[in-house]
């Protein structure tokens, strides 16, 4: 009976997709260190279309994947039926140049994405620390890097999107202009959604065009206090930074504040100079100029397959005192804490290696949240081993009024919570 | 439906509950006063509302949607009203939720680059409150004079420097809303990436479908070092186009890129003598902005492909006076051509900007075959038009012939890729387009997040869908048994 019901599934899978492209999941396909039974590989919004109806029929929980960099973050799933492989809906459908506009289908590369935008001149202004990392699975989670100071976030560069819902259909929201107000903006709400609404399957982003010219300035200081007044500093400027970047490898370390300037040739050195004048003015440091991006720029201090990692929010002004949290914070428990991320927006990403004892990193983490609470944020842990996912919520309290209107979309876009059920903020 | 007289009873007892919660002249039910509010910027569509009431605070406007939830009743949220697409027409038998006494600027945070305002405060309030601190507020919808900024959230208004610097979600940081049930609820916070669903994107540009906004964060900007703005005469739109295209391509994004054709320069240098080249066939106004270093540089080259790309003549601003005469043209635009023709229809389209030759050709086609005059102003860069259609409202049968050539241009922007919207929103006016645009499985799962905000279907009914969704019960969580352990396969799953 059992095996009758299962085998029902799997055949009604492979007819769907083709057996070719069905395979039972390995250890490999872990989702969250939960096993899923298939992996159906699929190329494109039809065939994820023609996946999702069998799996509506049949009542399967489902967690889509692209490149699978990070696909452990967020909460432990509940459970995973079939896993929902995007890497072959690799394919840039349309690239226009004059246009400044790119489709791609959801399993693309950001690397190939860039690689394409950059035969013309261009850019998606969305970097990436795992190089790997796809447009759905960049969508899905909302990962940004430094450039989000100037260019916004990965929901101010979607204008349109594809996502077949949870019943198999297809929808879309926005569109192929960048100036569109017709409709919703469901593309903002599947940003960050980790896959629990829909199934992501095209976007079309807004491309910036390639500067001539890229200069650096960093300073680097051992206070908290002064690292904000660096940040302020350029921040407050007439600079036009494209990015604000702070870096601490340990917690007792020096702090450096790095910015990104980017324009045309020689105008880009000539403000560079200027802003480290401006600092040396201000924090009695004078800005190195460089002509190379620092090593540690754009990653994060942990990996995809390592550490505790963990996305700190403040309001920008209070980036001293955060820093200075979370030295304190590491200090109480003797951790090897990094820190590193998007000063000027207030946003940190926070590492501990996997030796750190878990009670420690929960309580660091426990910690963190009062803090970042002090000064409007939060602390979500974006990955964990699983002794410290065990002992934290990865999300954090959020407001009741907002969370019951969160519940109530999820119950709206899929009713029988299949979409990678508890992985989401408040068991969404 | 209710009968007539129990519908008055409710309202009468609506109005008495109003009464209670706001001073005494905060609700108006004169008719003749009602009146006064029977449409927004968009005068052909008129509805008389029941009753207006005018809220000054967040805890009045929570008890008016209270109550409107108790009784059933819909409500409208209004602004300035100075939308163009009929987003706030009142409902005939509900509640219009005017903003105009929430004008408090709260707070301006410049260490942390953002002002927290009322739904009523004018646009323009927040840059004029923030400038002395050498910060603006970047949307600026050409109505920024009286527009407001609970009216921006609603339509997520651009304006013409929005090609650089976004739209208005794109500088909303935080809200609190008034839910249709009468709950008050932050979106966003203090910090960016507030964990969990983006509502506040979700929120900004839902047309006042999803609630009310009671106190908003908006994010201020640096003013630029320095700006620059140039106007370029040309023979023609295709000049200017060609122009367009080669500041895009070497690389610059201008702060805005504005162009007009003969016949709204025509009724611009009538009623505002703007002094635009004599003989254009069009005009462009570019506008950049940046550190002096950058902007330089840039200026000068778009200066160049101006001139190898037809212009007869570059006018550079010398200074603000001469800047703020520039984009007077511009700017009076849409009013000027009530000069040229009684009435008029401002059309909203977007087309991919490299379509512009070809849709600004078939546009003139159009024109011709119909005998219907179209004057173009668009914000070229981004590729938004706004086609001018003129008519004689006295002239039986002009009215419907209008409206046939602004549908068909739409249409050519989706045939083009485009949209039929690119700042006014669907409102009132465009609900019938939107399935033209959309299937009616993406309008179905757009109205998913209505349902979870409005499940009756009282906030701004009628607007951006055609067809209202049953929200019914949603099915919620599969409490029960997994179908498969239920049907026998036990734990696997």
């Amino acid at each position: 009976m059992a095996t009758r019901t299962e085998q029902a599934a799997r055949t009604a899978l492979a007819a769907a997709i083709g057996t070719e492209h069905l395979r039972d999941a390995g250890q490999a396909d872990t989702v969250g260190g939960v096993q899923p039974r298939w992996v159906a590989s699929v190329d494109g919004t039809e065939q994820t279309a023609a996946a999702m109806r069998v799996a509506a029929e049949h009542g399967l929980r489902v967690t889509a994947r692209g490149a699978g960099s990070k696909i452990d973050w967020g909460g432990t799933v509940e459970a995973v039926d079939l896993v929902l492989d995007l890497s072959r809906a690799s394919e840039i459908c349309e690239h226009a140049a004059g246009d400044l506009v790119l489709r791609a289908r959801a399993g693309t590369s950001l690397a190939e994405v860039q690689r394409v935008a950059a035969e013309a001149g261009q850019q998606l202004s969305i970097d990436q620390p795992f190089p790997e990392a796809t447009v759905g699975g960049v969508i899905a989670t909302g990962t940004t890097g430094p450039g989000r100071h100037l260019f916004g976030a990965v929901r101010d560069l979607l204008i349109g999107i594809t996502v077949v819902r949870a019943d198999g259909v297809v929808t879309t929201s926005g569109g192929k202009v960048v100036k569109n107000v017709a409709g919703y903006d469901l593309g903002k709400l599947y940003t960050g959604s980790y896959g629990t609404l829909g199934v992501i399957t095209e976007a079309i982003f807004r491309l910036h065009p390639l500067a001539a010219e890229h200069r650096w300035v960093a300073v680097t200081l051992s206070d908290p206090g002064a690292a904000g007044e660096a940040v302020h500093t350029v921040r407050s400027s007439q600079a036009m930074p494209t990015a604000v970047e702070t870096d601490r490898a340990e917690p007792d370390g020096p702090i450096t504040v790095c910015a990104h300037l980017e324009g045309r040739p020689q105008a880009t050195h000539r403000r560079a100079r200027e802003l480290a004048e401006r600092l040396d003015a201000t924090v009695g440091v004078s800005g190195e100029v460089l002509d190379a991006a620092p090593p540690w720029w754009g990653r994060y201090p942990f990996g995809n397959a390592w550490g505790t990692g963990l996305r700190l929010g403040a309001e920008p002004a209070a980036i001293g005192s955060l820093l200075a949290g979370v030295q304190q914070a590491a200090d109480h428990r003797d951790l090897p804490l990094a820190v590193r991320g998007s000063a000027g927006l207030g946003v940190l990403h926070a590492g501990v290696p996997d030796s750190a004892d878990p009670a420690a990193v929960a309580d660091l983490v426990r910690e963190l949240r009062a803090v970042t609470t002090e000064y409007g944020g939060h602390a979500v842990v974006l990955r964990a081993p699983e002794a410290v996912r065990a002992t934290v919520d990865p999300w954090g309290p959020i407001a009741e009024g907002e969370l019951t209107l969160m519940h109530r979309t999820k119950d709206q876009f899929d009713p029988e919570h299949r979409l990678s059920p508890g992985r989401f903020v408040g068991g969404i | 439906m209710v009968a007539n007289g129990e519908q008055s009873s409710t309202l009468h007892a609506l109005i008495r509950r109003f009464r209670d919660a706001l001073a005494p002249d905060a609700v108006i039910t004169d008719p003749q006063q009602l009146r006064t509010y029977e449409c927004d910027g968009l005068a052909n569509h008129r509805v008389v509302p029941a009753v207006v009431v005018l809220p000054e605070d967040a805890e009045q406007v929570r008890s008016v949607v209270r109550a409107c939830a108790e009784y059933g009743i819909p409500f409208v949220a209004r602004g300035s009203g100075t939308g163009l697409s009929g987003g706030a027409l009142p409902h005939a038998d509900g509640v219009l939720v005017v903003t105009s006494r929430m004008r408090r600027i709260l707070e301006v945070d410049i260490a942390n680059e953002r002002a927290v305002v009322e739904p009523g405060v004018i646009n323009l309030d927040v840059t004029r409150a923030a400038t002395p601190y050498g910060y603006y507020f970047a949307p600026d919808p050409s109505s920024q004079q009286v527009c407001s900024v609970g009216g921006n959230v609603a339509e997520n208004s651009g304006g013409a420097h929005c090609l650089k610097y976004g739209f208005t979600a794109n500088h909303i940081l935080a809200m609190e809303v008034v839910t249709p049930d009468g709950e008050l609820v932050e979106l966003g916070g203090r910090a960016p990436d507030a964990p969990g669903y983006d509502l506040l994107g979700a929120f900004i540009g839902s047309e006042g479908t999803l609630g009310v906004a009671t106190r908003i964060t908006v994010r201020l900007l640096r003013s630029p070092e320095s700006v620059r703005t140039l106007l370029a005469g040309f023979p023609s739109t295709d000049e200017a186009g060609a122009a367009v295209s080669a500041i895009i391509a070497d690389g610059v994004t201008p702060a805005a890129i504005e162009m007009m054709d003969a016949l709204s320069i025509e009724a611009a240098e009538q009623a505002v003598h703007c002094g635009y080249p004599e003989g254009a066939g069009a005009v462009l106004v570019v506008e950049l902005d940046g550190p002096a270093a950058e902007v330089d540089h840039t200026f000068a080259e778009v200066q160049r492909h101006c001139g190898e790309h037809g212009a007869f003549e570059v006018r550079v601003a010398a200074d603000e006076a001469e800047r703020a005469l520039i984009w007077k043209g511009r700017k009076s635009a849409f009013a000027a051509v009530g000069r040229i023709s009684r009435d008029y229809i401002v059309q909203d389209g977007v087309i991919p900007r490299t379509a512009l030759p070809e849709v600004l050709a078939r546009i003139s086609a159009l024109s011709a075959e119909s005998g219907v005059r179209v004057a173009n102003v668009f914000h070229a860069g981004d590729g938004n038009l706004h086609p001018l259609v003129l008519f004689d409202g006295d002239h039986p049968g002009a009215a419907e012939r209008a409206e046939e050539v602004s549908g068909a241009i739409l249409d050519l922007c989706l045939e083009h890729g485009g949209s039929i919207t690119g700042e006014h929103g669907v409102g009132a006016d465009k609900v019938r387009y939107m399935g033209r645009m959309f299937t009616s499985d993406d309008l179905d799962t757009m109205q998913r997040v209505r349902c979870s905000f409005d499940p009756e279907n009282r906030c701004n009914p009628g607007k951006v869908f055609p067809t209202p969704r049953l929200c019914g019960e949603a099915p919620g969580p599969r409490r029960g048994v997994h179908p498969l352990t239920e049907a026998g396969l036990a734990d696997q799953f």
